[in-house]
């Protein structure tokens, strides 16, 4: 078991606002032991080789048949599978849990690669709503547009949209990074709790609205902050951080990332406060 | 939660009716109440269609009853007589069901009073009047409305529908979409969300001489519009007032006689997916719906918050 208590010196992350508390022993952390190894049996994961590779026309497929055919290629130790006819279908490559190359050639409907835990994503074309909801760990790419409630709820990994995203892009996010390269709509970031979300292009109303933690970088105009969301200066951290981050994104060559602006939670929400609301109220 | 679809050729004419068939069916999932079509048809432009009906189609939750054959066959003679004593001259009657009606007729006074007059008379509703708008809803699914008023050979530039899942209100015509924007020619609304101001609305508009003929709060957007441009609003202003004058979460498309809107709420609470080309447009609830008429890959995207669009033919 880790030390529960970290120490005082603030950590580089602290340092880039993704986080400001210091644990005090009311969160866990387990760290992994070989020896426990099979206490972190994944079910439903597999083990797959990336150069076996096939093909899976899902044109004529619902979306539950598809994904069964997507675990049984992978039961199969299919590394490398590409989706030929998506055509906007719901739901298609939801709940993967292993490593694994998923190309789709075309565009995906609501919930697409939903609760992923470790694939490599790349969709050639656009996606709906809540697309890589619940992500834990993994990278996916869409290379045109996206629809509202982009990785909303992700705990982890690299979500890239090359396009423009819809509104209440990273809505209740947890971790991991939300990277867009076109415009965003209204309430990107809302309640966002951890984690990081960088727009190259403007966003809509009510940026960071009651978000709790974690940071936003937006490279064009926006249309307006949030309930406490505030704009907090950048450091050099920050910088070195996006340059490297886009450049993994493939965006935003030749983008000045120092003239972003960095937007991070303004803490003044009641429940920052060490008072009860009944108390709060007493004190109003 | 409704699914609505809309789609316009700009340029030429093409098979709308069976287009918005495919993908009101592919929407159906997303409403299995109810299915209406507002198709502007390749008519001649003289004359004046009207769609009614004098019964209900009842179902779920509905305050309205199934009723006799002969009941509406007595209302069809009243409305008849009512056309006549208004100086309207029919020219042809098509009876769709027992209870839908379709005439195309002449006819050059104020549609207002006219239409007015004609609902004054028990259980009958206009559901529109325009030279080129045919506005057809019923209970089931697109299919069967599309198969039950021979609505697949349809030819047109433009056409909006809607599927309805009834939450607001009961399961009947007279709730469902779309709605005819009374009292003006070739005029029609489809929505997806809910309205949170309808009452106080629909109060202020009532004063001001508008009809309402259901409690489905999506009907408020019609008159709202209706009464905008009765005002001398153009539609795009009529829609962008909208945006500060309807509380709540909405998309809705609007069609005129040449032209095709639509309108996000500042929240973006409500999903549309847009393809626009330069001889078409194609918009629905979900990505799915475009896809039934457009199966090759094209790029589309989502409309952002507070976003208004009209599009002519």
């Amino acid at each position: 078991m880790a030390n529960l208590k970290t120490s005082e010196k603030k950590t580089k992350a602290q340092s880039m606002g993704l986080h400001s508390e210091v644990l005090t022993g009311k969160t866990q952390q387990k760290f992994f032991n070989p020896d426990e190894a099979e206490n972190f049996f994944y079910w439903g994961a597999y083990d797959v080789d990336f150069n076996k590779r096939t093909d899976l026309d899902v044109k004529d497929m619902d979306c539950k048949e598809a994904n069964r055919n997507i675990d049984e290629l992978m039961s199969q130790g299919y590394g490398t599978i590409v989706i030929k006819n998506p055509q906007g279908k719901h739901s298609l490559g939801v709940g993967i849990l292993n490593k694994l190359n998923l190309i789709f050639e075309g565009s995906l409907g609501y919930f697409g690669v939903g609760s992923i835990d470790g694939p490599m994503v790349r969709v050639n074309g656009r996606v709906g709503w809540s697309c890589a909801e619940n992500m834990m760990a993994g990278k996916v790419v869409i290379e045109k547009n996206a629809g509202s409630c982009f990785g909303a709820a992700i705990r982890g990994g690299d979500l890239i949209c090359k396009g423009m995203v819809g509104a209440r892009t990273g809505i209740d996010q947890k971790g991991g990074t939300i990277i867009v390269g076109g415009d965003a709509g209204a309430f990107t970031g809302f309640m966002m709790q951890r984690g990081r979300i960088i727009i190259l292009g403007d966003v809509g109303i009510n940026l960071g609205d009651s978000m709790y933690d974690g940071t936003i970088y937006v490279g064009g105009k926006i249309g307006s902050f949030g309930s406490d969301a505030v704009e907090s200066p950048m450091t050099k951290s920050d910088i070195d951080w996006l340059k490297r981050k886009l450049k993994v994104a493939e965006l935003g060559e030749n983008f000045d990332v120092s003239k972003m602006t960095k937007v991070v939670s303004g803490k003044k929400l009641w429940n920052y406060d060490a008072l009860e609301p009944t108390e709060k109220k007493g004190a109003i | 939660m409704c699914g609505i679809a809309g789609l316009i050729h700009r340029g030429k004419s093409s098979n709308v009716g069976s287009e918005l068939q495919h993908m009101l069916q592919a929407l159906k999932h997303r409403g299995p109440d109810s299915t209406g079509y507002a198709l502007y048809a390749e008519n001649d432009g003289q004359n004046f269609i009207m769609r009614f009906k004098v019964g209900e189609n009842v179902g779920e939750g509905s305050t309205s009853v199934n009723e006799d054959a002969s009941v509406y066959d007595k209302r069809k003679k009243l409305v008849d007589n009512m056309l006549t004593e208004l100086g309207a001259n029919v020219l042809k009657e098509d009876r769709l069901t027992p209870y839908s009606f379709r005439y195309e007729m002449q006819f050059n006074n104020d549609l207002m009073e006219f239409s007015k007059k004609i609902e004054s008379i028990e259980s009958v509703e206009i559901l529109s009047i325009g030279k080129s708008l045919e506005l057809i809803k019923d209970l089931g699914d697109a299919e069967t409305v599309s198969e039950r008023y021979g609505l697949g050979n349809v030819k047109g530039t433009h056409a909006i529908g809607h599927a309805r899942m009834a939450t607001e209100s009961g399961v009947d015509i007279k709730s469902a979409h779309p709605f005819w924007g009374y009292p003006f020619s070739d005029v029609s609304v489809v929505h997806n969300g809910q309205l949170t101001n309808y009452w106080n609305n629909r109060r202020l508009l009532e004063n001001k001489g508008m009809r309402f003929m259901s409690e489905c709060d999506s009907e408020l957007i019609a008159v709202y519009l209706a009464e905008k441009m009765r005002n001398g609003a153009t539609l795009e202003e009529g829609m962008k007032d909208s945006l500060a004058g309807l509380d709540g979460v909405f998309t809705y498309f609007v069609a005129t006689k040449d032209s095709l809107g639509m309108a996000k709420d500042t929240m973006a609470a409500k999903p549309l997916v847009l393809y626009e080309s330069d001889d078409l447009v194609a918009m629905g609830s979900e990505e799915i719906a475009i896809r039934s008429i457009l199966p090759q890959e094209i790029d589309t995207y989502d409309p952002f918050d507070g976003e208004v669009k009209v599009w002519q033919i």
